[in-house]
C-alpha cells in the first residue's frame, strides 16, 4: 500500500524523523537544513509529535543536548549543515564515544572560509575519523527510508549515524517520497534499549578520566584503560557492517524499497569502466551512464551509499572486474586528494586489482555537476589512460586553474 | 546515631579517599551541596577540579549518578538530561549542572544563558575558585584584578572580576543564591531551598583554593570567612526578585563593620604583587556594591 | 577467576579510596586531645566543628571524635578551627 507524495529532501528527513516517534529533538537553523527544523517544530508543537523541542542557542548545544537525552534513554535527533556540523565537531566524538544510538542527519554544504551556502560534502566527509556511521542518499525516498534503518542500526550497535544528503539539490528539490506507514515502522523499530546507566538506583560516573593503562576496580575486575574502551568502538563500527546490510535486507522485506546497503549498482555487470561517487553526484553519474552507453561505453556506476564503517570487502568484490575507475567527489582531503579516491586505492591493495583511478574533485561551493559534463570527463579520461596515464593529480572538474 | 546537631542530612555522598587536594574549599563545600541534594539528584559537570574529585575509571568518589561532558557544554548537557526524562515522564528528579568559574563565566557562558533563558528546570551551580585551577591557576574572568596566575605571571591581571552575579541576575530567574563553604549550614540551608523551587536556578559558591591563591590549606575556612567579612563575598539570596542578605553578611548588614580588603589581600601569595591602586579599586567596588546590596535590601 | 570489562562506556562505580589511601599525602597528622575536646568532655553531642569543616569527610560524630587515618590527608583545617584547640597536628612518626 503506497502512499506518495511530492516532497522536498528537508519535509522527507523530518517525517522520517517523526515516523520514528523521535523523543527528544535539538536543533539550530542553518542554511539549507533549517526547514528541517522548522517542520519538526510544527509537529511538535501541533501535537502531531510528542517530543521535547529544545531551541537550542548553539549546534554545540543542540548535539549535547542529544547526547545526555539519549544517555538518559530517550531517542535523540537533531540535524544540521557545514559551519553547524563543524561547530558540533567535539560533540561528534563524544557522542561516538559514549556510544549513543543518536540519528543525525546532515544537509551537505561546502565550508568556509571564504563561505558558500551551496553544496558541496566537506562538511562530512572531514568528519570521517570521528567514529559515525555516514550513509549518502542518492534520492529523497533513500532519506526517509535511510533515517528510519538509521535508528534500527543505531540502536542494534550503539554507534551514532548521520544521513548525509546534498543541499538544495536534495533539501529544496521535490521528489515522490512514498511515505512509509506509521504502524509498520513503529513494528520496524524496537524501543530504544539504553546501555548507559544514569538513575539514583545505581549511581554511576559516565565517561570520567580514563587511565592510559587498565586498572582494577573496587571488586577486582581489570577495567579498561582508554585504548580498550576505544578499540570497542573500532570493533562496533566494524560488526556494523553486517548490521547495516541486514538492515537494508529487513526494510526491504518490510517495506519493498532495497538501497543496497554498503554500495548500489547500476549497469556495472559488464562494465569495464566504473564511474564512483556518493549521494547526489552518483545518481547524476546514472545518467552519464546512460549517455555513455548509447556512445559503446560499457560503463556502469557503483555508488557508495555508506562511507563509514568503509565498504573495503564489497568495494573489493564490486571493482574487481573494473578496467579504470573514475571517482567524483564533492570534497577534497587537501594537502593530498579526494577522500573516497585515496581510501578506495587503500582497499584494493594488497590485492590483484591494480588499474587507472582518476579522481575529479567536482561541485564545490554548489556547483552545479551536470550528467553531460560527466561524460565529457569520461571521455577525457579514457583517452588520457589509452595515453597512458594511470593516476593523475586531482582533476577539478569545470574549474578554472591556471 | 549521634544527635544532628546541625540539622543537616548525615549521610555523606563523597567517599573518602578522593582526589581532591589538602584542604580544598571545594570539597567541603561539595559534601553540602550533596547532602542537600540527595539521591534523587543527577549531576553534570565538565573537565575541571570537580571531575578529578570525582575520580578516574572504573571508580568514582562520589554516590550519586554523575554525567561527564565537555567543557563549553555543562549547561547544555543539563538541558538535555531535563529533556529526556521528560520525554520519559520522570520528573521526580534533581538535575544539576556544576562547573567551575570557567566552565561558567568563560567557556560555558553561552549554554548558561541559553539554558537559563530557555526556563530550563534546572540547577546550575558554579563553583568560583577565581581561576582555571585544575589545569594549573591560568587566569579566567572571575580572577580578581591584581592577582599573579600563570597566564599573568608578571604584571597580574589587569581586568576587574566579571560580575557574574548582576549577568545571571539579569535573566530574571526564580532563585539566585551565593554561599561559601566557611559557611556551610547557610550553603545547605539554600541548596535544600533551590531543590524544593522549578525552573532554572543558579548557585554561586566561593570556593578557597590553597595551591591557586598561595595560602596553607589550614586556612581554607578561615580564607572564606575573612572574604564573607570584607564583603568581597556576600551571602545573600534573590528569590522571584526580592534580595535577601544571610547569615553573616546579614549580620554585618544590620551592625557589623567590614574588614578591609587588605586583610584579605595581604594573606594569599597570588596579591603579593597587587598594587596600591588596585588594592584602592578592589576595596571602592567591594564598598561601592555593598551599598548597593544594602539599597536592594531596602527595596 | 578474572571477571572481563564488559562494558560498552565507560561507567565508573562508587568507592572508597579511589584516590589510594590518602592518609600516604600527610606530613602531619591531626591528634585529639580528649581532655579538651568539648564532645569528650561533656560526653554528649556538642560542638563537632572538626566533623563539619573536615573536607574529606573522614571525621565521626562519635563520642569521642575519631579520625580515620587511612584516608586523613593532614589538611590542618580541623586543627585551625577547633575552638577548645583540642586538635594538634604533629609530624608522622611523632610520639604522640
Amino acid at each position: 500500500m503506497s502512499d506518495v507524495h511530492i516532497m522536498t529532501g528537508n519535509t522527507a528527513a523530518a517525517l522520517g524523523a517523526k515516523l520514528c516517534q523521535v523523543q527528544v529533538v535539538a536543533a539550530y537553523p542553518i542554511t539549507p537544513q533549517t526547514s528541517v527544523t522548522e517542520s519538526l517544530s510544527q509537529y511538535i508543537e501541533s501535537g502531531e509529535l510528542r517530543a521535547e523541542y529544545i531551541r537550542v542557542e548553539s549546534e554545540h548545544t543542540a548535539l549535547t543536548v542529544c547526547v545526555s537525552a539519549s544517555t538518559v534513554g530517550a531517542r535523540a535527533f537533531t540535524s544540521t549543515s557545514s559551519q553547524g556540523l563543524l561547530y558540533m565537531h567535539e560533540q561528534l566524538h563524544w557522542a561516538a564515544g559514549s556510544r549513543l544510538p543518536i540519528v543525525m542527519c546532515c544537509v551537505n554544504r561546502g565550508v568556509g572560509a571564504p563561505w558558500t551556502i551551496f553544496n558541496d560534502q566537506q562538511d562530512s566527509i572531514s568528519q570521517r575519523d570521528t567514529g559515525w556511521i555516514q550513509i549518502y542518499c542518492r534520492d529523497n525516498q533513500e532519506i526517509i527510508d535511510s533515517v528510519i534503518q538509521g535508528y534500527r542500526i543505531a540502536e542494534a550497535v550503539y554507534v551514532p549515524v548521520m544521513i548525509c544528503y546534498d543541499g538544495f539539490v536534495m533539501s529544496h528539490t521535490m521528489m515522490p517520497v512514498d511515505v512509509p506507514d506509521a504502524e509498520m515502522v513503529s513494528n520496524y523499530l524496537p524501543p530504544y534499549k539504553p546501555h548507559t546507566i544514569l538513575c539514583p538506583e545505581d549511581p554511576r560516573n559516565i565517561n570520567p578520566v580514563l587511565f592510559p593503562w587498565r586498572r582494577a576496580d573496587s571488586e577486582g575486575v581489570l577495567c579498561d584503560g582508554y585504548m580498550e574502551m576505544r578499540y570497542k568502538l573500532q570493533k562496533a563500527l566494524d560488526d556494523s557492517r553486517e548490521v547495516i546490510k541486514s538492515t537494508n535486507q529487513s526494510f526491504a522485506d518490510t517495506f519493498g524499497r532495497d538501497h543496497g546497503g554498503m554500495l548500489w549498482h547500476y549497469r556495472t555487470e559488464d562494465a569495464d569502466l566504473i564511474l564512483t561517487g556518493m549521494g547526489s553526484v552518483a545518481n547524476e553519474a546514472t545518467a552519464a551512464i546512460d549517455a555513455l552507453r548509447e556512445e559503446g561505453f560499457k560503463a556502469g556506476v557503483i555508488g557508495i551509499r555508506v562511507f563509514r564503517p568503509f565498504p573495503k570487502a564489497e568495494i573489493r568484490d564490486a571493482f574487481k572486474q573494473a578496467k579504470a575507475i573514475l571517482v567524483f567527489e564533492k570534497a577534497i582531503s587537501y594537502g593530498n586528494e579526494g577522500a573516497l579516491c585515496g581510501e578506495l586505492k587503500a582497499a584494493f591493495y594488497g590485492t590483484d586489482i591494480r588499474l587507472p583511478i582518476h579522481n575529479y574533485v567536482v561541485g564545490l561551493g554548489g556547483r552545479d555537476v551536470k550528467a553531460r559534463e560527466i561524460t565529457e570527463a569520461v571521455r577525457a579520461s579514457v583517452g588520457a589512460i589509452e595515453a597512458g596515464d594511470i593516476e593523475p593529480n586531482p582533476m577539478w572538474l569545470n574549474c578554472f586553474t591556471e | 546515631m549521634p544527635e544532628n546537631l546541625f540539622k543537616v542530612n548525615i549521610e555523606e555522598y563523597m567517599l573518602p579517599g578522593q582526589r581532591a587536594c589538602q584542604g580544598c574549599g571545594l570539597s567541603l563545600a561539595y559534601r553540602y551541596v550533596l547532602k542537600a541534594l540527595r539521591e534523587s539528584t543527577i549531576l553534570t559537570l565538565p573537565a575541571c577540579c570537580l571531575t578529578v574529585l570525582h575520580g578516574l575509571y572504573p571508580t568514582t568518589s562520589v554516590a550519586i549518578p554523575t554525567l561527564n561532558c565537555t567543557f563549553a557544554s555543562t549547561a547544555a548537557s543539563a538541558s538535555g538530561i531535563v529533556a529526556g526524562l521528560n520525554a520519559l515522564n520522570k520528573t521526580d528528579i534533581t538535575v544539576v549542572a556544576i562547573a567551575g568559574d570557567g566552565g561558567t563565566y568563560d567557556i560555558g557562558i553561552q549554554a548558561l544563558s541559553g539554558a537559563v533563558e530557555r526556563g530550563t528546570d534546572f540547577i546550575f551551580v558554579c563553583y568560583d575558585n577565581e581561576g582555571y585551577m585544575n589545569t594549573g591557576t591560568q587566569r579566567s574572568s572571575a580572577t580578581p584584578m591584581g592577582a599573579l596566575t600563570t597566564t599573568t605571571p608578571v604584571l597580574t591581571k589587569q581586568q576587574p572580576k566579571k560580575d557574574m552575579l548582576r549577568i545571571m541576575e539579569a535573566h530574571d530567574l526564580p532563585y539566585l543564591a551565593t554561599t561559601s563553604p566557611a559557611y556551610p549550614i547557610d550553603l545547605y540551608d539554600k541548596f535544600v531551598k533551590a531543590k524544593r523551587i522549578k525552573g532554572p536556578r543558579y548557585m554561586q559558591i566561593a570556593v578557597p583554593c590553597p595551591p591557586g591563591w598561595g595560602y596553607a590549606p589550614k586556612d581554607t575556612v578561615r580564607m572564606g570567612r575573612l572574604a564573607v567579612e570584607t564583603g568581597i563575598v556576600v551571602l545573600f539570596e534573590i528569590e522571584n526578585g526580592k534580595f535577601r542578605f544571610t547569615g553573616r553578611s546579614k549580620t554585618l548588614a544590620e551592625k557589623g563593620h567590614r574588614t578591609p580588603v587588605v586583610h584579605y589581600a595581604e594573606r594569599q601569595g597570588r596579591f603579593k604583587k597587587m598594587n596600591m591602586e588596585q588594592l584602592t579599586q578592589l576595596q571602592r567596588w567591594v564598598d561601592t556594591r555593598w551599598n548597593e546590596y544594602l539599597e536592594k535590601a531596602e527595596g | 577467576m578474572t571477571k572481563k570489562d564488559t562494558s560498552i562506556s565507560a561507567m565508573a562505580k562508587p568507592a572508597v579510596g579511589e584516590a589510594g589511601k590518602t592518609g600516604d599525602w600527610r606530613d602531619l597528622k591531626p591528634v585529639v586531645d580528649q581532655t579538651k575536646c568539648i564532645p569528650c568532655v561533656k560526653k554528649k553531642s556538642a560542638c563537632f566543628l572538626c566533623w563539619l569543616y573536615c573536607p574529606e569527610g573522614v571525621i565521626s560524630t562519635s563520642i569521642p571524635v575519631q579520625i580515620d587515618y587511612v584516608y586523613c590527608k593532614g589538611c590542618g583545617v580541623c586543627a585551625e578551627e577547633c575552638p577548645a584547640k583540642a586538635i594538634t597536628m604533629v609530624h608522622e612518626g611523632a610520639d604522640v
